[in-house]
């Protein structure tokens, strides 16, 4: 009896969870403008969707933006959780604490800080100032990520290296990077996630030059619910919960050789 | 064989403000098997990486082939270490473990391939080179560390505690062929354990340390027979030991009062009288007879007390006797042909005494 | 460790320097600095410093907008802590060797777009949505609610965006519980609940507090969840800030009532720091 009352608890607790991501998915695929009635299959609003050639740059620009900055906030918080794990240097402390702060830091007082940053350096608002502000964004998460799995290592190893005759280049590219490989690939992705879904930097950092999807999305839902969202969002749905699944297999096979 | 191969003189090291070693002064000779022993703490582990160079030391100098390396980098020092943790490369082959040291120093790769199979045989590893380490047993795991660090022909090998980790048995096989590649090699091995019989049976030397101090560095032999103070005799085997005052002092004797009987000892240390000692005797240097096997008149002579645990051991059995005065002491007696029957039971009076000249005299410090 | 690094350690500590400098230490002092400055409508700010903003933050409409967003902050996280709890101690000590994908399953709306899943909540709490349609069709209501554009929406909202927040922690924490603590105070005698209260729960105050920390956090915070579902008259301390940037340009205020809510959760975070380990964050990535 118990066991079913857990069971059941668990099971609400996940239908709350995935309703409303069913809710977009299923609308996606109703042939009705504004009726929430089922009123039979279509993928008219894909057609829709495919044909706005607009949305369609919007899309790839978000693309673009959010593989620069997770590649380089990847490479940034690489380099910032190898030094704090191996290295002794000024202002140490102060990193490990800024990284945790900042992570915890609100949003939106992180935009407008690099809001203030751009004005007071008259940088204009467009890609530039989105692609520095997505990179600031991530590199924390990163930081901590790669962090967490560096100091599960044996500081021995790099010993033994240091031991062996290896230089600190050798034992980074011999040693740090592909045992952290997992790391830093669940890094990168979640900065690319980070950075695809970003509203509330995006918002106060972009500019007219370079609309981005999630702003797109947000004023779409401000203004009232379009069907061809519900297609766009499943899209993305399905994208991101592919790249998850896709890089978790690749790290888990490598991981069985 | 008997130049010294690595020098250290007035090496110390702070953590913090933690003096992990005093100011050390040793020798190593050219091709021993020498071991650092002491509790957890006692800087045996800081002395092994000072050598190595992945400590460098607060004072003093270090010299490996009458070179001065105090400022280099381990990998100049040509020296190599087996880690406690083996440390090996989780994402590496057996192989491209082994191959590290040479590949960093760029040999070529047909020579690296001549040299690490040739290691590999030597640690009967040769047909495990493409496995992972997390594939292998710990003993396995050892001898890849060992090959790691050998292929490298270091010119003196240190290892810290590199056993700790196996099992009893293991342990036991290790030993002994560790033993045996240090003959093979012919090199210097540094070893460092906290494990005192480990210590005893692999060494040709052995230093004891205490709170950043070598306390005493000697043979087997000469740390168990002829300790230097209290700390060594009691961390080496197990010991008895009794406070007593010298009452008179010639050149080679020495009469001193334990229990109530007078003791005429050898005086090695040249003591004088009124001068305050400890008496060291090992429990198999005491020998024990029951009441009834010995007469009254050889008594004279002995101590007496009553038998308060009899733990049979296979080829001893000890005893634990105490004392009229409340004294503890431990007594282990071999089988052997003269006295098959060491049928010794609890709260039985027995007799103790032990070869005059066995005993180590101690000073009070 | 060995002073001779070389270029590697120069290279990566200048680049991390460089980092924190730009987009870390500057940007802070910029928004402190900016809190003590004067409105200026054609500069956005003139150099003449001022405590006015500071006091305008505590001014009535301000301060009300403020504690309001303490209180729904406050009740989401609580109900986060209520929802979580007994759900992830469920999974935590679940024997199915299904528990990694159920873990998984926590994880994965964290991976998606939050505002595209706010966005499917409207069209569940509208009017006209799926929660009234199937409300007024089995017959427990006669007439639709109203929850869109209100607090309870926002609550829900809330509460929905951030639950895997509070569950992970919590989830990593009583994994690592010992089953032996509760099979030995079964063992003395305590029943389930004196278990309950004398045992789990003191164990699991660390994943408490970090979960607590990262729901209350984010939800002092929100920005288009209140716009989206608690329609305009919800707003919340992130909305004043915007706007007070976006549309009215008083930055320097905008900028003080940043300080004033960032301190605040300074205050927070020290707790977090004191009680959690820095796996804890790490359980989200």
């Amino acid at each position: 009896m118990s066991k079913f009352i857990r069971n059941f608890y668990t099971s609400c607790v996940y239908i709350f969870l995935y309703l409303p991501i069913a809710v977009v998915i299923i609308f996606s695929f109703n042939n009705a403008k504004h009726s929430l009635v089922w009123q039979g299959f279509t993928l008219k609003w894909y057609a829709v969707l495919f044909h706005d050639t607009a949305l369609l740059q919007v899309a790839w620009n978000s693309l673009a933006l959010a593989i620069l900055a997770a590649s380089i906030a990847t490479a940034i918080g690489t380099l910032i959780s190898v030094s704090l794990f191996r290295y002794r240097f000024f202002g140490k402390k102060i990193l490990h604490a800024l990284i945790f702060i900042l992570i915890l830091t609100p949003e939106i007082v992180m935009a407008i800080s690099l809001l203030l940053l751009y004005s007071f350096l008259k940088i204009p608002l467009g890609f530039w100032t989105l692609l520095l502000a997505h990179t600031a964004l991530c590199i924390p998460f990163v930081a901590v990520t790669i962090y967490s799995r560096i100091t599960t290592l044996d500081t021995a190893i790099f010993e033994a290296a240091l031991d062996l005759g290896a230089n600190d280049l050798t034992i980074f590219h011999k040693i740090i990077l592909p045992l952290l490989f997992p790391a830093i690939v669940s890094g990168w992705l979640l900065s690319f996630i980070l950075s695809l879904d970003d509203v509330i930097i995006s918002y106060f950092v972009s500019g007219p030059t370079f609309n981005i999807l999630p702003l797109k999305i947000y004023s779409m839902v401000r203004l009232g619910v379009k069907p061809e969202v519900n297609a766009l969002c499943t899209l993305m749905l399905l994208f991101t919960l592919f790249a998850v699944i896709a890089s978790y297999q690749s790290i888990f096979k490598k991981k069985l050789k | 064989m008997n130049q010294s191969i690595i020098e250290l003189i007035g090496v110390s090291k702070k953590f913090g403000d933690y003096q992990a070693l005093h100011e050390t002064n040793i020798s190593i000779k050219n091709g021993e098997f020498i071991t650092l022993l002491g509790p957890s703490g006692c800087g045996k582990t800081t002395l092994l990486r000072l050598i190595s160079g992945l400590e460098k030391p607060d004072s003093g100098k270090i010299f490996i082939n009458g070179r001065d390396v105090t400022d280099l980098p381990p990998e100049k020092r040509h020296l190599n270490m087996v880690f406690q943790s083996y440390a090996l490369f989780p994402h590496m082959t057996v192989y491209d473990n082994v191959a590290f040291g040479l590949r960093c120093k760029k040999v070529p790769e047909n020579e690296i391939k001549d040299r690490v199979n040739k290691v590999l045989r030597m640690v009967k590893l040769d047909t495990l080179s493409k496995r992972k380490p997390n594939q292998l047993s710990g003993g396995q795991q050892q001898r890849v560390a060992i090959a790691r660090a050998v292929v490298n022909e270091p010119i003196v090998l240190l290892l810290d505690e590199p056993l700790s980790a196996l099992d009893y048995n293991l342990r036991k096989n290790m030993q002994l062929e560790l033993k045996e590649l240090q003959r093979r090699l012919g090199i210097t091995f540094i070893f460092v354990t906290h494990d005192q019989e480990e210590a005893l049976s692999m060494s040709d030397r052995l230093a004891i340390m205490n709170e950043g101090f070598i306390e005493q560095l000697g043979t087997p032999k000469d740390v168990y027979e002829e300790p230097k103070n209290l700390y060594v005799a009691e961390f080496i085997g197990e010991t008895n030991i009794f406070k007593a005052e010298i009452s008179e002092a010639y050149d080679d004797k020495l009469s001193v009062e334990i229990g109530d009987k007078r003791f005429i000892l050898n005086n090695k240390k040249k003591l004088s009288a009124k001068q305050k000692v400890h008496v060291v005797i090992r429990p198999e240097d005491i020998t024990v007879w029951g009441e009834n096997e010995i007469t009254p008149e050889e008594t004279k002579d002995m101590l007496s007390g009553t038998v308060e645990q009899v733990i049979y051991k296979g080829s001893t059995v000890d005893l634990i006797i105490r004392l009229s005065n409340g004294k503890k002491i431990l007594a282990s007696e071999f089988f052997n042909e003269d006295d098959e029957n060491l049928d010794y039971h609890a709260m039985e009076k027995v007799w103790f005494d032990w070869i005059p000249g066995w005993e180590v005299i101690l000073p009070y410090e | 460790m060995n002073k001779k690094h070389g270029f590697f350690k120069t290279f990566s500590v200048s680049i991390i320097w460089l980092w924190l400098g730009i987009f870390a230490l500057v940007p802070i002092a910029l928004i402190f600095l900016t809190s003590f400055l004067t409105k200026d409508t054609n500069n956005i700010v003139e150099f003449i410093p001022t405590f006015k903003n500071y006091l305008e933050v505590f001014n009535h409409g301000y301060l009300k907008i403020l504690l309001q967003s303490i209180y729904i902050a406050t009740i989401c996280t609580i109900l986060c802590l209520i929802i979580g709890y007994p759900f992830a101690f469920t999974i935590a000590r679940s024997k199915s060797k299904y528990k990694p994908l159920l873990l998984l399953l926590v994880i994965i709306p964290f991976w998606t777009s939050s505002l595209i899943r706010t966005y499917a909540i409207m069209a569940i709490l509208k009017a006209k949505g799926i929660l009234n349609t199937a409300l007024l069709a089995i017959g427990i209501i006669h007439q639709p609610l109203q929850i869109l554009y209100s607090d309870t929406a926002v609550l829900i909202g809330c509460v929905y965006d951030l639950l895997p927040f509070m569950i992970l922690p919590l989830y990593a924490n009583i994994e690592k519980l010992n089953h032996e603590y509760i099979e030995a105070a079964k063992d003395l005698g305590a029943n389930w609940l004196t278990i309950f209260i004398k045992v789990i729960i003191p164990l699991t105050m660390p994943g408490i507090i970090a979960g607590s920390v990262l729901v209350f956090l984010p939800a002092m915070t929100m920005f288009y969840i209140p716009v989206l579902l608690g329609g305009a008259k919800n707003l919340l301390i992130g909305n004043l800030i915007e706007y007070q940037f976006l549309t009215t340009s008083n930055w320097p205020l905008g900028t003080a009532i940043s300080v004033v809510i960032t301190l605040l959760m300074g205050i927070f975070i020290l707790i977090y720091w004191h009680n959690s380990k820095e796996k804890d964050r790490e359980s989200l990535a």
